[in-house]
């Protein structure tokens, strides 16, 4: 049976790991290689780098921060953050990554969703979409959540979808870094309007929240950055609990 | 040495990578001569099964005559999809018909939420416990995919994986090996698979 996949996540500026409070309060959080290490170790089943910055300087750190950890893990790696063309997404996989992640750049251009997937496989292309509650609806975000795209998460889920992309990363806004729990509500529109795996984020604080999201929220994957990287709650404990509630999971 | 096959689709550094560390050599030969030098080859793939058809008779005849003469051939995902005879994602294309079947488009089960594309980690039932690739695997291992389309359950395959439906999650017939999953990318048991290949190819 297939498991529900646990992903860490690094937001990453200068080559280190930082890590905010709905988008704001950067700290720093550690060496991203030195994270993956710990996690690969621990049983995550997928590893998720974010730059947050996204400068011209940041750019090239990253590079340098992909090749770190794709040399640590034997797991599938995404890279998000500012990827804005295809050479942008094509120096990402150079450096190791196994799948791009597009947010603002997809908005603006959903063709490179498909000129992306034409190159590298859908599966290699996941659209991240920020969302934010609104109006009884869920609204999105860009610019690392500071501007309001005027979309519905829904619908554009379902026209990424459409495009060509492989996998949804849906932040909410409103529970990013609060460890109040993910958004159910949230997560499960999208993850039923659409056929191609959803990846929850924003919100995880305890081990009760991912049974929460694989089961009220119908999400495929679950993303956590802060409680992994201060390891207050460990990946193999989380695995475990959830195995013991019925949620089928690699141990 | 081995022989790592680009046919331009997506990126071979995961394997590279997992092949470094496993403390293998290996070129990504520029031409099909090439091939017959080569202790054991590998077609890795990822994205679209017509993508396979840079892959022009040239190559064809070279990979195929390598494994007639004795060299262990490893597909991995596309690459494993094109042992087959075909698949149904580009009918036009033909596969290197190594091993019978044809690969088709997996149905999953909306009802359920097993979506399709087919992605994440899944557990390997095995079904021949004489494989060499899986030598030291039990059934339950998890490895990681991503695909849509599958070959059938025959009776080459050695492990099936189920997603609404059983499909050939590991295939072996004599020197032909290949695995639907990402062994690159499926830790330590992924990297256990690659080290039986090396292991069975003297590599």
């Amino acid at each position: 049976m297939l498991t529900k996949r646990i992903i860490a996540c690094m937001d990453v500026r200068d080559g280190q790991v930082v890590k905010g409070v709905q988008f704001q309060q950067l700290r720093h959080a550690g060496d991203p290689a030195a994270l993956a290490r710990r996690y690969n170790v621990e049983g995550i089943d997928e590893v998720v780098i974010l730059d947050i910055t996204a400068t011209l300087e940041s750019r090239r750190a990253l590079a340098q921060t992909i090749r770190a950890v794709a040399h640590e893990i034997f797991l599938p790696l995404t890279v998000g953050g500012g990827i804005g063309s295809e050479d942008d997404a094509a120096a990402a996989v150079d450096a190791g990554a196994d799948k791009v992640s597009l947010n603002t750049a997809a908005l603006r251009s959903p063709e490179l969703i498909t000129t992306l997937a034409r190159r590298y496989g859908s599966q290699a292309v996941i659209v991240a979409i920020d969302a934010k509650r609104r109006n009884g609806g869920f609204g999105v975000f860009v610019r690392s959540g500071t501007t309001d795209a005027a979309r519905d998460a829904v619908e554009w889920a379902r026209q990424a979808e459409s495009r060509g992309a492989g996998e949804i990363l849906l932040t909410s806004m409103d529970r990013d870094g609060t460890r109040a729990g993910f958004d159910c509500e949230l997560t499960a529109a999208v993850a039923d309007a659409v056929n191609i795996p959803v990846i929850a984020s924003g919100g995880a604080g305890g081990l009760d929240h991912f049974a929460d999201v694989f089961t009220r929220g119908h999400a495929d994957a679950a993303l956590a950055a802060s409680i992994f990287h201060y390891a207050d709650t460990g990946v193999a404990e989380l695995k475990r609990f959830l195995h013991a509630r019925g949620i089928p999971i690699r141990i | 040495m081995i022989a790592l096959i680009d046919y331009g689709a997506g990126n071979l550094t995961s394997v590279k990578k997992a092949l470094t560390s496993l403390g293998a050599e290996f070129v990504v030969p520029d031409s099909p001569a090439q091939c017959a030098e080569a202790k054991a080859l590998i077609v890795p793939g990822v994205g679209h099964f017509a993508a396979t058809s840079a892959l022009d008779p040239q190559w064809r005849d070279a990979i195929a005559g390598a494994v007639r003469a004795g060299t262990p051939l490893l597909g991995i995902c596309v690459g494993m999809q094109w042992l087959y005879e075909g698949s149904e994602e580009a009918p036009e294309v033909p596969g290197l018909g190594l091993v019978e079947g044809r690969c088709r488009l997996l149905r999953g089960n909306a009802a359920e939420r097993l979506k399709i594309p087919h992605v994440g980690w899944n557990a390997l039932e095995v079904t021949r416990g004489t494989s060499r690739l899986l030598a030291g695997l039990s059934s339950g291992a998890h490895v990681y995919f991503t695909h849509s389309y599958a070959a059938p359950v025959t009776p080459d395959c050695v492990a099936a994986t189920t997603h609404a439906e059983p499909f050939a999650a590991a295939v072996e017939r004599d020197r032909v090996f290949g695995v639907q999953f990402h062994p690159e990318k499926s830790g330590e048991t992924g990297l256990r698979i690659l080290r039986n290949f090396l292991d069975l190819s003297s590599c």
